[in-house]
């Protein structure tokens, strides 16, 4: 759902196209118009079995997030719960704390994007012990 | 004529060559540490950057002891680290926070300031030239010369249905 606000405010006429209004499942935006489109779950599940992989290396956290911060979208929380549990994994708290300030950059000028996310991730964020950047006050410069 | 032999074009080269290759030692040498150190982009770079969250290294390469013992004790729970200790982490992986990273600068009033500037001084420059560099203007610009044409004008009907002198009353003598 707020991946649609995103796109329909940031992106250009391809999206808007693209869009049904009320109709949940959306179609994601590709450069092609042939083969078969992928849903937003599908897209959502893929995702979340990458950053699930038990034994994710370093690279493979980052060059995920890269790519995901790429897109021209925010990530559902469960999406990023999965890349949070992949940080715990890798002892690397750091990084998820960098991923949490990524993702509320990209909402952007959406600010009730970040505080819905932090909502649904606060089972995640106790049951890990981050702090969102927030609590570290790190959100002002 | 100039007739490189071979021999004179190898010894040419092997001389560009060693200059090439002392030139590096010699730099430094002659000024110290005030070489800038060049980054080696063969090897994983750091950058901060709102597209890239996670770069291919960490901020700092040399952790000291304490850096050390506090990624020991991130092994465990993070509930147990405190806030600075999560901080300091956060600042060991990387430099600039998000907000630091995306605050603006005031550099475009320099810019603007500078570009006025240039321009202002140009016009001086432009009105000292008009002054002491460009020749007298040609006869055909003063007043009087300029009237006579103009009464040549009239005088040959120039225009005379839509232009010149149909906006000159013949019969008043003056301009309509």
């Amino acid at each position: 759902m707020f991946r649609a606000a995103v796109r329909l405010s940031v992106s250009g006429v391809r999206s808007i196209t693209r869009t049904q209004p009320g109709c949940q499942t959306l179609l994601a935006s590709r450069g092609y118009s042939h083969g078969k489109q992928e849903t937003d779950e599908e897209f959502d599940a893929r995702w979340v079995t990458y950053f699930n992989k038990s034994d994710i290396d370093a690279w493979e956290l980052r060059k995920g997030m890269n790519t995901l911060i790429g897109y021209d979208l925010v990530p559902e929380p469960k999406i990023v719960e999965a890349a949070l549990k992949a940080c715990r994994r890798l002892n690397d708290l750091a990084s998820a704390i960098r991923i949490l300030e990524a993702v509320k950059d990209k909402a952007g000028p959406h600010k009730e994007i970040y505080p819905y996310l932090i909502q649904e991730l606060k089972p995640t964020l106790e049951e890990l012990g981050i702090s969102t950047p927030e609590e570290l006050g790190i959100d002002k410069v | 004529m100039l007739r490189l032999t071979a021999g004179r074009v190898g010894s040419l080269v092997a001389r560009r060559a060693t200059v090439a290759l002392t030139t590096s030692s010699a730099r430094m040498a002659s000024h110290g540490h005030e070489v800038s150190e060049i980054a080696d982009m063969s090897k994983p770079m750091y950058w901060d950057r709102r597209e890239i969250p996670l770069p291919d290294k960490r901020y700092k390469d040399i952790l000291t002891p304490a850096d050390e013992s506090l990624k020991e004790k991130e092994k465990g729970p993070w509930g147990q680290l405190s806030n600075e200790e999560k901080l300091a982490l956060y600042r060991l992986s990387f430099c600039k926070t998000y907000p630091e990273m995306n605050q603006s600068s005031s550099e475009w009033k320099t810019v603007v300031a500078g570009v006025l500037y240039c321009i202002g001084l140009t016009g001086l420059v432009i009105i000292w030239q008009a002054a002491y560099v460009s020749p007298p203007a040609p006869r055909t610009f003063d007043a009087e010369w300029q009237a006579k044409q103009v009464k040549r004008m009239l005088d040959m009907r120039v225009s005379p249905i839509e232009g010149f002198a149909a906006k000159w009353d013949y019969e008043k003598g003056q301009w309509k």
